[in-house]
């Protein structure tokens, strides 16, 4: 469809404050017949690996350290008032009682609704990370060039 | 994240079916019936339940 509304947002923040703003904002575009893409990068893969908690994900002793110090979407901290890890547990004691959606539950949504995921090459290679690591919604790994191709005459965002 | 899960749950039915949807007053209730028309489903009903709470019926 060539006059469908397209949203692209580009995840570079693993915090969870800011992966809730990129997918609450993908799927409510989603739901209303926007084309989304979103492009993770850097810290933003920790919320697409298939692995969310802690691990030691990477090529060599220096990136599993990075893979297991930034771990996955279940250990991701807040922007601020992280307080060493206790902060996401009170934004999601504070969010369930307002019935607001989870991180995992809006993750859910975006594969339910066929939300286009994307990895970005060139942070995965420093991070050692290879598109195994990933869940398999995944549907490509790409680099600047064709994520502009794929978000040309839409809106972009950078999250 | 309202009409999200009203979309998904509509994806899931067949033509024809009826979803009914609980919904508080505010953004909620502006926005599913509104977003479900646009989409082309049939809103059949808006009623009020009880204190905040609205029943939207939707037709796929």
């Amino acid at each position: 469809m060539a006059d469908q509304k397209k949203l692209s947002i580009i995840a570079f923040s693993g915090d969870f404050d800011k992966l809730t703003a990129v997918f609450t904002l993908g799927t409510g575009a989603a739901a209303v017949g926007y084309e989304v893409n979103i492009f993770f990068t850097f810290w933003g893969l920790d919320a697409i690996k298939q692995k969310q908690g802690r691990s030691f994900t990477g090529g060599n002793w220096l990136t599993k350290l990075f893979g297991f110090m930034m771990g996955g979407l279940k250990v991701t901290p807040t922007s601020r008032f992280n307080f060493l890890g206790a902060g996401p547990k009170i934004f999601r004691y504070l969010m369930r009682k307002n019935n607001v959606a989870m991180l995992e539950e809006l993750v859910g949504a975006a594969k339910a609704l066929g939300i286009n995921l994307y990895a970005c090459e060139m942070a995965m290679h420093v991070l050692g990370l290879k598109k195994e690591d990933f869940i398999p919604e995944v549907k490509d790994v790409l680099g600047v060039a064709s994520f502009l191709k794929l978000s040309e005459g839409g809106q972009t965002l950078f999250i | 994240m309202t009409f999200v899960k009203t979309k998904i749950e509509l994806s899931k039915l067949s033509n024809g079916d009826i979803l009914e949807v609980l919904l508080t007053e505010g953004e909620p209730l502006d926005n599913v019936p509104r977003n479900a028309k646009e989409q082309g489903y049939h809103v059949l009903s808006v009623e009020h339940v009880e204190g905040t709470t609205h029943k939207v019926v939707i037709k796929k």
